[in-house]
């Protein structure tokens, strides 16, 4: 059973093995919070022969320097690399704990990042004050690309693709059959929307699924064996597409397309209803701008 | 501009000058415990009752995800001869959104406002025994909704599209018609370094014969390219509206209830 860590005032970040050489630290299933700390990506340890792989950084850097020690005691090696799967403060803030040339992103999230990286870091800020003590911004500097890549003898097939934000990195790891997905695929969890393309999305998930794998580590949400996270997630952004554009359609204004009933499919994703308000204020007025028909007197 | 000009007092004041020693009493003690009930009950309300009521139905979302685009809906038909709604924030710097003179219509609005911090979001509903039947909540947000350049001034494309308007319209049950109004405006603030106040005003909805069905007065704080959901009574005929800006503008459109065309509905 894999736990997300209580609030005691200081991360405590706990690995669970769930392949050879890969470790799951579970992030909270909530929004980001003080009472989490913000700690609610969950964030991948991979081992290689010359230190492990971090594949993405926490939320600042005291859960960085966490992930970073917690790393260490389970592969007796300083964090060789980190991976920031893409623009989000809860993955990529962290970075400020490492030296800014081992973290490496897709050049789409550093751009995304020179762009909003202080917005997000004033608003991590405001809702975790001193958790996020000392967080300075640290860019990814090191390009990724599609690819396979070895690190420390470790196979890595690089997954270079959008529709979560612009840039979303997700890996496979040859030996083990692991796809860490970052925020790609939500497990259990309602997918968020602030910066998604839900066509690209869409495409992204279907790309995933060609990708032979038996495992499968979701950006938020539990470890999934049984291969149902692509799934769920794309099931949920269809229908959340599908949702918004009948709201429009049939009139509601985005209270209302707020409040429209949930499926009860999606009754096992936590937070479901918060996330489906996040997006009809991300999606809505674009909608309402493709659907309204323009008048004049 | 009195809203303004209240608004520049209630910020330079301390909120103990405010209050008062005399006016503590007068007003009912506010269930949301804001800082700024008093001040906003005199101004608003002044000697009228007041009664905080269940019945008025302010729809907000969990999460203020985006502060200048706020989505609120007052729901007021379950109070019998309603006269006007308006929704106001308490900490907002321009605390009142729109005032809403519903004549014919069904009390019920929606529209989005900004929000420049964590506040009180209420709808005050006048009926026409003089009370004024309350109901709010509040809602944690970043700041900046009201003091951040709009997305189109940043942009740069606000003149390209101002005043465009897109409307549709429903027959619901009740004989009523469900309206809803988009228009590309910046509804500047004046709060922002070197850009002055320019915003809708007034909005004017009227039947096929030109009677006024309702009435909204528009401040500042109502978000960029406002969007307004009201019901008005079904005739059967195209109804029109018109909203005038602080500028002498004015952006005029019709809807006539009926289903949707989807055709321009991407695959």
């Amino acid at each position: 059973m894999i736990r997300a860590q209580p609030f005691a005032e200081a991360y405590l970040p706990r690995a669970e093995l769930v392949a050879d050489g890969i470790w799951l630290v579970r992030g909270a299933d909530e929004p980001i919070s003080f009472a989490n700390g913000g700690a609610i990506a969950n964030v991948a340890i991979i081992a290689t022969d010359d230190g492990p792989v971090l594949f993405d950084a926490g939320v600042s850097l005291a859960h960085g320097q966490a992930l970073a020690a917690l790393a260490l005691k389970v592969t007796g090696r300083p964090v060789a690399r980190v991976i920031i799967s893409h623009l989000h403060p809860d993955h990529a803030l962290g970075a400020a704990a490492f030296a800014p040339q081992i973290v490496h992103s897709l050049p789409a999230t550093r751009a995304d990042l020179e762009r909003d990286a202080e917005g997000f870091s004033d608003a991590m800020y405001r809702l975790l004050s001193g958790w996020m003590k000392g967080t300075a911004l640290v860019l990814p500097q090191g390009d990724l690309g599609d690819g396979l890549v070895t690190i420390g003898g470790r196979a890595l097939r690089l997954l270079a693709l959008k529709g979560h934000s612009q840039g979303d990195l997700a890996l496979l790891d040859v030996a083990t059959g692991t796809l860490v997905a970052g925020d790609l695929v939500f497990h259990n969890r309602a997918p968020a929307t602030p910066h998604a393309n839900i066509a690209q999305w869409q495409a992204a998930l279907d790309h995933l699924e060609t990708i032979p794998h038996r495992l499968l580590m979701p950006g938020h949400g539990p470890f999934d064996r049984a291969r149902e996270a692509i799934g769920q997630t794309r099931d949920w952004l269809a229908w959340l597409d599908a949702s918004l554009r009948q709201s429009v359609a049939s009139g509601l204004d985005m209270t209302e397309a707020g409040e429209v009933p949930i499926p009860p499919r999606f009754a096992t994703l936590a937070f479901a209803r918060y996330e489906l308000q996040r997006s009809v204020s991300h999606f809505f007025p674009a909608i309402e701008a493709e659907l309204l028909p323009k008048t004049a007197p | 501009m009195t809203t303004r000009l209240a608004a520049m007092i209630a910020c330079a004041l301390p909120t103990a000058v405010l209050a008062g020693p005399a006016a503590a009493s007068t007003f009912p003690a506010d269930p949301l415990d804001s800082p700024m009930w008093e001040f906003h009950a005199q101004r608003l309300f002044g000697k009228a009752h007041i009664v905080f009521d269940q019945a008025v139905r302010v729809q907000i979302p969990v999460i203020a995800e985006n502060q200048r685009v706020f989505p609120v809906t007052v729901d007021a038909r379950n109070l019998p001869a309603v006269e006007r709604i308006v929704i106001f924030a308490d900490l907002n710097p321009i605390p009142v959104a729109i005032d809403y003179t519903t004549l014919s219509s069904a009390p019920f609005i929606a529209t989005r406002i900004k929000l420049d911090q964590r506040t009180p979001v209420r709808a005050a509903v006048l009926t026409s025994d003089g009370v004024w039947h309350l109901a709010g909540q509040w809602i944690d947000a970043a700041g900046g909704g009201c003091s951040a350049p709009p997305v189109s001034r940043v942009k740069g494309d606000w003149a390209d599209h101002l005043g465009e308007a897109r409307a549709a319209a429903w027959n619901q049950d009740g004989g009523q018609t469900r309206l809803r109004m988009t228009f590309r405006h910046p509804m500047d603030t004046g709060l922002v370094e070197n850009i002055a106040a320019y915003n809708i005003e007034r909005l004017t909805i009227r039947d096929r014969g030109g009677i006024v069905l309702g009435q909204i007065s528009v401040n500042g704080s109502v978000a960029e390219d406002p969007a307004f959901t009201v019901m008005v009574r079904n005739d059967g005929h195209p109804i029109a509206f018109e909203a005038t800006d602080s500028a002498g503008l004015q952006f005029a459109g019709t809807a006539t209830a009926g289903a949707l065309r989807m055709a321009s509905a991407n695959p």
